[in-house]
């Protein structure tokens, strides 16, 4: 719906970019976040997962910025219709890029907490689950950098297929623990795992919702 | 909603005022191109749009003021309660006192502020006697916000009041007469903020009792005070909708361009 025109105001361009930089800023660090805490849990690198942690304080300062001058554009310049809209979307967008970076530091702090390397099919399957939802984030802030309404719904799309991963790691973990009740914490973890990769895919999710919602002022329809 | 030119502003339903493919001329220029709207009486309407859109052209001829400026032409139909506005038959007199107007600056009379009140109520003959004609003054003034402020000094010239309370004495005039519609040309431009914003009190608490149509610059205002807007271009009406809808979500990239400030 953008024309891309320039506003004659050309500061409130220069606001809107700033905050449009930290949100691609945010997008991309939770994206390596994510990336990084997956291979930090399969490979048990505790050194990395230490990084992890000290770098979604960056995420975190970031979203409080980009809530500042959301606030500030919002009070000093009227915004209206896709301009409006944008704004709100930035809030909430950085309000969940924010969580993402969150469960991102939560797989992290498990690996210090397990005992080695994990076994071989959870592996397999926690990667697979994590990759998906990396490639969620990327095309979500790929959506949100060319303003793609239908790469945004086809981040939503894939959403499903991992809720139904994590559906599937649900039974398979479970079965496993009935077998190697002595592995029981190491299996608790990566329950916990699945379930934070699943509400990553969740705020992806909403971060997509978003770019659709700026770009055309409705409410992306269901699948 | 039609995006047909000349259909944009049609809404099934009752209007108060109801224009039909509406031209108007000043000699050869076209000010106003085949605009057909719908303006109920429950709602505030804001016209708005940039300057020379034809806007308060257009809302000049809603009580025939454009009658009054050489050269001026309108074609099409202009209909109040389904009554052509135009038609030969019509007392213009009447209709402007059924269709009131409130300008951008205040224009209250040389007199006390009462006989601004009372004036439009003695020509037309509302009152029948002193007592009745008093109680018109304290309505009007009343509803207009300004009775508490004024009760004591009645006999005071109207010109003597601040912009804001000017403004309200001429809300309070157009008032008195009882009509159906007022229609405001940027009433607030030449008042400060907190005058401004008793003016937009007073066009909410009016809501209902007259269909309003305000013309504005003002975005904010149009969004504070209206609840259906009609952006005008060039002569053209381009977008006519709910005011949540206009300001959040135009289906026009013309709308868009302008409230966001993109226009020119």
């Amino acid at each position: 719906m953008s024309t891309g025109t320039r506003h004659t105001i050309t500061a409130f361009d220069d606001d809107m970019d700033e905050i449009r930089g930290l949100i691609a800023e945010m997008g991309a660090r939770a994206e390596t976040a994510v990336v990084s805490a997956m291979k930090a849990l399969t490979e048990h690198d505790v050194e990395a997962a230490a990084t992890i942690r000290a770098d979604d304080k960056i995420i975190d300062s970031l979203e409080t910025e980009v809530e500042r001058l959301v606030v500030r554009t919002i009070a000093l310049r009227a915004p209206m219709a896709d301009d409006l809209r944008e704004l709100i979307a930035a809030l909430k967008m950085s309000a969940v890029i924010e969580r993402i970076g969150d469960y991102a530091k939560n797989i992290a702090k498990r690996v210090p907490k397990m005992e080695g390397q994990i076994h071989a099919s959870a592996k397999e399957q926690l990667s697979r689950m994590g990759a998906i939802v990396v490639e969620m984030i990327r095309t979500a802030m790929d959506a949100y950098a060319k303003r793609d309404v239908d790469l945004a719904r086809a981040v939503t799309v894939r959403d499903d297929v991992v809720d139904q991963l994590n559906k599937d790691l649900f039974v398979d973990f479970v079965a496993y623990v009935a077998k190697n009740p002595q592995n029981a914490t190491e299996v608790a973890h990566l329950l916990f795992t699945a379930k934070n990769l699943e509400r990553i895919g969740d705020h992806t999710t909403t971060v997509a919702q978003m770019i659709y919602f700026t770009e055309t002022g409705e409410n992306l329809p269901d699948a | 909603m039609n995006k047909k030119d000349g259909n944009v502003g049609v809404t099934p339903g009752i209007a108060k005022i109801s224009t039909r493919n509406v031209n108007v001329y000043y000699g050869d220029k076209q000010a106003i191109n085949d605009v057909s709207i719908d303006v109920d009486r429950e709602n505030v309407t804001a016209f708005i749009g940039p300057s020379g859109c034809g806007k308060s052209t257009f809302l000049r001829s809603l009580n025939r003021m454009n009658d009054t400026v050489a050269g001026a032409r309108v074609e099409g139909q202009i209909l109040l309660d389904g009554e052509d506005i135009y038609a030969s038959g019509m007392d213009v007199v009447q209709l402007r006192a059924r269709v009131g107007m409130v300008f951008q600056k205040p224009n209250p009379f040389p007199k006390s502020i009462y006989d601004n009140v009372a004036y439009g109520p003695r020509i037309h003959g509302l009152a029948s006697g002193k007592a009745e004609l008093d109680q018109i003054v304290e309505s009007s003034l009343t509803r207009a916000g300004l009775w508490t402020e004024v009760k004591d000094r009645l006999s005071e010239s109207g010109t003597a009041l601040s912009g804001g309370q000017q403004q309200r004495l001429c809300i309070a005039r157009a008032i008195a007469v009882d009509p159906e519609v007022i229609l405001m040309d940027e009433p607030c431009s030449a008042l400060d903020p907190i005058a401004t914003a008793r003016i937009e009190e007073l066009i909410h608490d009016l809501r209902g009792k007259y269909a309003i149509i305000i013309v504005t610059h003002n975005m904010q205002q149009a969004a504070r005070v209206s609840q259906r807007t009609a952006f005008f271009h060039l002569g053209h009406l381009i977008e006519f909708g709910e005011t949540s809808d206009i300001f959040t979500n135009p289906r026009e990239d013309r709308t868009k361009d302008y409230i966001t400030g993109r226009y020119g």
